[in-house]
């Protein structure tokens, strides 16, 4: 066998020699890289997977809402052409586990056994109860009609309030309250005692259903010992994690992928039923099964967002200046506890101050259990919900004491001089400047035009009403400080990993701990690492979503993955650099301390010797020579934890004309002005931005889950839950301001959650400043035009 | 069971098929075009968009015996000669995409939409795509890549 001769590889793969790098590639709006196979349908969505000998798993779902399961009989089903398999619940009894909650928020809480697939009693309408395993979809769907259940009906339980009365039927033995939870700073009552003005307001959060475009689906395969699944998840290492601990199958033995993953928005950040089924099924039939889900099963089985009743309280001085706020929520938790449910609420709890300067501030959460869906996260996941109240509620206040609800808000906003700020809900507020966001977003909206234009219609009795609305915000995301998580009784924490792995012709291959499913974490990373290793952005590919691949993560949620996962791999990148230094120097026959780096080369100070990295991670690979000690890669890993959350913000302004004729809302212009910090990518950022904004309209006003007295889902199908189209939405006009988040290096905030949290209150804000000269305070979301049409009535 | 004849992106396909099997599941499961997927079960998301005889279905809202003797578009057969189709590179160039579930339909009913408004407005894109939803992009970067689609394809024809 020839020995390597690096000269020769370094001519074949064309190793430079002189830098390659020169422009700079953070802040540049690069086009994805993503985007080459999903435009060309070249995707790999796990549906897509075919494998040999596969069977197709369909579940039978229970029509109840709440019922004793007296007989399964599956019998029939198994008899049926192409069915391979019948189970029920019961037959999966010892092993299926229950499905984990990994926030047990208190001591007092209540966590009811989850079975996968129920056998004793159903919760929710839409919980498995049996399932067919066949050798095509057709036939596994048909099946299901083979298969008798016996309900014995019990009363359903869907309304938060009457729940918690002490003659309410019980969803669990345990009774109707899974948990209650308290915060509080300062003293609340003296903020209260003789307060000018106290605004009381009761806000309802409704059911959301998050409607991911790609259905979930599952396939799972084993050669006998170990088990690889793919899965549209969000999470491959934390479903990894707790597939094991579910089903005791050793971790070692489950692989998870993630392939691509259309969309999340938080309702891919759960261990389902149907994963662990699925490795269940796999295992004891010891073929592939593929499993995936129709939409109308997914509406009433993916878990729900918001659904929270907030009574919210602020006491202010007759100028408008706060005094405290209290909040007070009922929180629904659905039939079970799921990953987060009880930690969604929690997340809100430390923003119902928001921007706002205060003495005191007190927040208490209920979390109850009714016979529906679970909630667990979605887009902002209790940010949005806090952000509604408070902003809806200072409009309230401005209004009470005639005045502009923007001067309220400057009135009480921590100003750009005073961060780092310490809020009243105890978290420090590194860096932000709300008063250039609101400049610019008032600039670009003409807010003094248009609220001329608004006097104007009022005076003319014009039937056809404009409502301007505001909504100034901000959020903590990249989560999560681990320590902070700990406090709170998160089970796992906020850290994220990274590595780079330099190849022998130069090229970089990254690996991130986070899972994108449609955020261009491919572009985004071989952008940052482009600059920090001085490579051109072409020669870095990014992995991830694969535990075999990527063996560490904590993956995608809380607009984390720049924040956290972004700075993983960049210290990553420092790592390699500093290695490429030694070598440098060893090679250049100088001190480290004599290297300099710059545009992907290492030089001896002063001199015009240099290697670049790509010569480097040559060297490094043949190891000829290398420095005492030194071990033959360049290659680095880094986990890092947050010091801190970080705080976008932003003002968003909405422009409403409300026909009172009939109830019809039209949105007439809208304004966006966010501070994300640093910007790696603004065409994402835009993106994203964009996405936010038309799902916290469509929680304004379009969508809501709604279950009929029965507790039977009415909003099933994409038919009837209505989620926003091209023809529903305006043109958002976008802008950003930049004040660098001081908790990270590349001084990135995260994007992912804030035009959805910003949204909401903006445009319900502006369908009641149209109404409030017909005495209207409120219109309950979503602001459809019955509602509004109602309330004029 | 019936047997069809169908063209799918230029290649004749014979199959015998269920009567109740649906377009999309033709192309996803026998033939294996995944590149069209599936997002709804009600005719409601257009994620499965294709061309049928040169005009857009939704494929799951059309037997697969319906398609018997007709020309099928995916998106997978835009591309010619290895290089993007005007409308697909109009989409990368606006970023009217994230996650992509929704693209291939989009794609495909955009292509549509200039058959019969070679030049479409702001509204009459909006109006057009109605019946694609998108759940990433909050449809601004949709609209921009038709307009920029609609010169591009003017450019080359
Ligand atoms: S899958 Fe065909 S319209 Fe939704
Ligand atoms: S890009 Fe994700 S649904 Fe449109």
């Amino acid at each position: 066998m020839s020995e390597i001769d690096p000269a020769a590889i370094a001519e074949q793969a064309d190793v430079p020699t002189e830098p390659k790098q020169a422009s700079h590639e953070v802040g540049r709006a690069r086009r994805r890289k993503e985007d080459a196979r999903l435009l060309t349908g070249r995707t790999q969505w796990t549906d897509n997977i075919q494998l040999p000998g596969m069977l197709y798993v369909q579940f039978l779902r229970s029509p109840m809402a709440h019922a004793r399961i007296t007989r399964v009989d599956v019998e029939a089903a198994r008899q049926l052409p192409g069915v391979v398999a019948a189970f029920s619940g019961r037959d999966f009894a010892a092993e299926q586990g229950s499905l984990p909650c990994a926030w047990p928020v208190s001591e007092d809480i209540v966590i009811p056994d989850h079975p996968p697939m129920a056998y004793e009693e159903v919760r929710y309408v839409g919980e498995a109860v049996a399932c067919v395993v066949a050798t095509s979809r057709y036939q596994a769907a048909d099946a299901l009609e083979a298969i008798e259940v016996d309900y014995e009906p019990l009363p359903a339980v869907l309304d938060m309030n009457e729940a918690l009365t002490g003659t309410s039927p019980k969803v669990h033995d345990q009774g109707n309250q899974a948990f209650t939870w308290k915060f509080g700073q300062g003293d609340i009552d003296e903020a209260f005692r003789d307060a000018p003005v106290v605004i009381d307001r009761t806000y309802v959060q409704q059911r959301l259903i998050p409607t991911a475009m790609e259905p979930r689906a599952v396939v799972c395969t084993t050669d006998g010992q170990s088990f690889t699944m793919w899965s549209a998840t969000q999470i491959p290492h934390i479903l990894r994690f707790l597939l094991a601990a579910t089903t005791g199958i050793p971790e070692h033995m489950i692989r998870v992928i993630a392939p691509d993953v259309g969309g999340g928005f938080g309702s891919k950040l759960q261990v389902t039923a149907e994963e662990v089924l699925c490795l269940l099924l796999a295992r004891r039939l010891g073929k592939p099964v593929k499993w995936t889900e129709s939409r109308s099963e997914g509406n009433l089985t993916v878990h729900h967002g918001r659904d929270q009743i907030q009574h919210i309280m602020i006491a202010a001085e007759g100028d408008g200046r706060i005094r405290g706020i209290k909040v007070d929520l009922l929180a629904d938790m659905g039939a079970y506890l799921m990953l987060v449910t009880p930690g969604v609420p929690l997340l809100g709890a430390f923003m119902y101050n928001g921007i706002y300067k205060m003495d005191a501030y007190d927040f208490a959460c209920t979390g109850v259990f009714t016979t529906k869906m679970p909630t667990d996260a979605y887009r902002g996941a209790g940010r949005p919900e806090a952000t509604y109240a408070l902003e809806r509620a200072i409009d309230e206040l401005a209004h009470e004491l005639k005045l502009d609800p923007m001067q309220v808000r400057r009135l009480n906003w921590i100003k750009h001089e005073e961060f780092p700020y310490t809020t009243i809900a105890g978290l420090t507020y590194d860096s932000g400047n709300y008063e250039a966001a609101t400049d610019r977003a008032m600039a670009l909206f003409g807010y003094d035009k248009l609220r001329a234009e608004q006097a104007d219609r009022r005076d003319r009795g014009d039937p056809v009403q404009l409502g301007l609305g505001i909504s100034t915000y901000t959020e903590m995301c990249g989560l999560a400080p681990s320590r902070v998580l700990g406090s709170l009784s998160y089970g796992a924490g906020g850290w994220e990993h990274g590595s780079v792995r330099m190849l022998p012709t130069g090229k970089v291959e990254v690996v991130t701990g986070s899972s994108a499913h449609g955020q261009g974490h491919e572009t985004a990373w071989s952008q940052i690492v482009a600059d920090a290793l001085g490579v051109p952005y072409e020669d870095v590919s990014v992995l991830h979503g694969d535990t075999a691949i990527s063996h560490k993560g904590m993956d995608t949620y809380g607009s984390r993955s720049l924040v956290v996962g972004g700075m993983a791999v960049l210290q990553a990148c420092e790592k390699v650099k500093e290695k490429a230094r030694r070598l440098a120097a060893h090679t250049l026959e100088c001190s480290p301390d004599d290297i300099e780096f710059s545009q992907g080369a290492f030089k001896v100070k002063g001199t015009s010797q240099q290697k670049t990295i790509q010569e480097l991670t040559l060297a490094a690979f043949a190891a000829h020579d290398l420095p005492d000690g030194m071990e033959p890669r360049l290659d680095a890993d880094a986990t890092i934890d947050p010091e801190n959350f970080s705080y976008p913000h932003g003002t968003h302004l909405c422009a409403v004309e409300v026909d009172t004729e009939t109830g019809q809302t039209k949105i007439r212009s809208y304004v966006a002005v966010d501070d994300v910090g640093r910007v790696v990518n603004p065409l994402i950022v835009e993106g994203q931005v964009h996405g936010g904004i038309a799902q916290g309209i469509a929680q304004a006003l379009f969508e809501e889950a709604v279950y009929d007295a029965e507790g039977n889902l009415l909003t099933s199908t994409m038919a009837d839950y209505l989620l926003p189209s091209a023809a529903d939405l305006p043109t958002f006009v976008t802008d950003r301001t930049e004040t660098p988040a001081t908790s990270n290096p590349l001084g990135v905030k995260g994007v992912g959650e804030a035009g959805t949290i910003a949204s909401t209150p903006a445009v319900v804000n502006a369908v009641v400043d149209a109404l409030r000269p017909q005495g209207v305070h409120d219109i309950q979301m979503p602001c459809t035009p019955e509602r509004v049409w109602r309330a004029l009535q | 069971m019936p047997r069809i004849a169908v063209t799918v992106d230029g290649i004749k396909y014979e199959q015998d098929v269920e009567p109740r099997l649906l377009l999309v599941h033709l192309l996803r499961d026998h033939l294996g075009k995944t590149g069209t997927p599936i997002g709804c079960d009600t005719s409601n998301c257009g994620a499965c968009t294709v061309l049928l005889d040169g005009k857009s279905v939704k494929s799951c809202s059309v037997l697969a015996v319906q398609a018997d003797g007709s020309d099928v578009v995916t998106i997978e057969g835009l591309a010619t000669n290895g290089s993007m189709h005007p409308m697909q590179q109009a989409f990368h160039e606006e970023h009217a995409l994230q996650c992509g579930y929704c693209t291939p339909g989009m794609v495909m009913a955009s292509i549509d939409l200039l058959r019969t408004d070679p030049d479409p407005s702001e509204e009459a894109i909006r109006e057009g795509l109605e019946g694609n939803l998108c759940r990433c992009t909050g449809y601004c970067n949709i609209v921009r890549a038709v307009k920029r689609g609609a010169q591009n394809v003017g450019a080359t024809s």
